[in-house]
């Protein structure tokens, strides 16, 4: 690799790194105005014009405020758990293609930080990953609520895992790669994976919900019996960071949605664009799409957060294995028929 | 070289500390340490499929529930039952036998000089499958069976018996 090749590749890192802080601080504002147009109210209008300093105002509380660690927590992995949490929501954004690639004189820019042939199980990983900064920061609090909380969380990552992996082999079967810029290659046009995968689409948004903690699946934190969850030990910004984590995840669990299911940077007469405004404007226009459909998601997860009430434990725990699992490896059977007898 | 040799301390190291460490969570956390630089060594090895399944099933999954086990389970220095001295000689020689065995065996294999590879991408997925479904295609479902069938049996340990449960 050239050198100019590792300061693009750095500053599409730096980029990426800043829009999802960015857009992991202003999710907060927006689930709150969000909350408050659900709830018939106003909302932060404070800080700034219509409250859109917000945000910062309250990363410069979290960041003030005194830091206090338990006299019998375990100091060391106090300090681990919310540390691995933001990392692992952080590293998961490394394989997701952001759009074509850009041509800027001779220089031909990818815009996705790394294409590795197993892109798609990668993230699978970083997610499985995620639940330890949970886990380890609720037992390290030597609590009862976290480390309920905390084992909640366990077991509920581990139960949705399963269907999520089930529903994407089903995409696997159509796609046949791994690479999710191959996958986002093949969605060309019109051509998205939603269209021939609807069952496993929905499958994979509920494990999504699951995945990232949000309700109605946010048992781990359930404030009505469990106080405030694996964080109840948590103040100043190790709390930010724990809170931080599940906005980041679900901007990358919707970036991984859009990239899988919903054409990624792919829109309809995406050639005769191309044809017209030039290949960069094109390639910018689909990026912009990209992130508006990322967005949409974004907004789905807080509006289903505000609409529909947080599930009991056992209906959880009944919904994932008895419900999700099944319904998934009908699906891989039912495309795996149906791919059989198309290809005869 | 430099960095297998690296790695290969480091996996030494965090397996001596997941026995050595009192606290049963910590050695569980370091038995995920030491599965993380397995993870690597795959990798250097250009078996990414292999790597990342290791992550995902060993690393996001079994030690998940060895976690949860632990934390549920509250061990502690208190609760644990003092090891009598014939317990322990007895775990001396039966170790020390085993890593003779382990020695010998490799020396017996010359297992010292460093494995060449005829295919270097024989790790990437494709190549892998393709050898998993055609060359070794009965192995793997007869491995598949077996799978299932101690799933079915965990299964049938934990549901009561309704005869007796009544």
């Amino acid at each position: 690799m050239e050198l100019a090749d590792i300061i693009v590749k750095f500053i599409l890192v730096v980029i990426i790194f800043a829009i999802s802080l960015v857009i992991a601080m202003y999710s907060t504002y927006a689930e709150r105005k969000i909350a408050a147009f659900f709830q018939d109210r106003i909302g932060p209008n404070r800080a700034g014009p219509w409250g859109l300093l917000q945000p910062l105002a309250d990363g410069g509380k979290m960041f003030l405020k005194e830091e206090i660690i338990p006299t019998n927590a375990s100091s060391f992995l106090f300090i681990v758990g919310p540390s691995l949490a933001i990392m692992t929501a952080c590293i998961g954004s490394a394989v997701i293609p952001w759009g074509q690639k850009l041509t800027i004189g001779a220089h031909v820019i990818d815009l996705q930080v790394a294409d590795i042939n197993v892109g798609i199980l990668y993230v699978f990983g970083v997610v499985s990953l995620g639940v330890y900064g949970v886990m380890i920061g609720g037992w390290a609090s030597n609590n009862k609520y976290s480390l309920l909380g905390a084992i909640r969380a366990a077991s509920q990552n581990i139960s949705y895992e399963i269907s999520m992996g089930l529903s994407i082999i089903a995409l696997l079967l159509i796609t046949g790669t791994l690479s999710l810029r191959q996958i986002a290659e093949q969605q060309h046009s019109w051509h998205w994976n939603v269209l021939s995968q609807p069952v496993g689409f929905i499958l994979f948004l509920i494990c999504a919900f699951a995945e990232t903690n949000r309700t109605p699946f946010d048992l781990p934190e359930c404030e009505t019996e469990l106080v405030g969850g694996y964080h109840t030990e948590y103040s100043s910004m190790k709390l930010g960071f724990y809170l931080f984590a599940e906005y980041i995840n679900m901007f990358i669990s919707s970036a991984v949605m859009v990239t899988l299911y919903w054409g990624a940077y792919n829109y309809p007469f995406m050639d005769w664009m191309a044809a017209h405004i030039g290949t960069n404007g094109a390639v910018i226009l689909g990026v912009t799409l990209m992130f508006a459909k990322i967005f949409l998601f974004i907004f789905f997860f807080m509006w289903v957060r505000w609409t529909i009430p947080r599930f009991r434990y056992d209906q959880l725990m009944d919904l994932g294995w008895k419900i999700l699992i099944p319904i998934a490896i009908a699906n891989i059977v039912v495309t795996g028929i149906v791919i059989t007898l198309i290809n005869r | 070289m430099n960095t297998f040799y690296f790695i290969a301390f480091l996996s030494i190291f965090f397996s001596i500390l997941v026995i050595t460490a009192k606290n049963p969570v910590h050695s569980i956390l370091y038995l995920i340490l030491t599965f993380f630089t397995f993870t690597i060594h795959y990798i250097l090895l250009n078996a990414q499929f292999l790597a990342i399944v290791n992550f995902i099933v060993y690393m996001g999954a079994i030690l998940v529930l060895f976690l949860y086990t632990l934390m549920l389970m509250n061990l502690n220095k208190e609760s644990e039952q003092p090891k009598s001295n014939l317990i322990k000689f007895a775990a001396v020689i039966g170790g020390g036998c085993f890593l003779v065995t382990i020695v010998a065996a490799l020396k017996a294999f010359g297992a010292s000089n460093p494995v060449i590879l005829k295919d270097p991408n024989l790790g990437l997925v494709k190549n892998l499958g393709k050898v998993l479904f055609n060359e070794y295609l009965l192995p793997f479902e007869i491995s598949s069976v077996l799978l299932l069938s101690a799933m079915v049996g965990a299964v049938l340990l934990a549901t009561k018996d309704p005869k007796t449960a009544a």
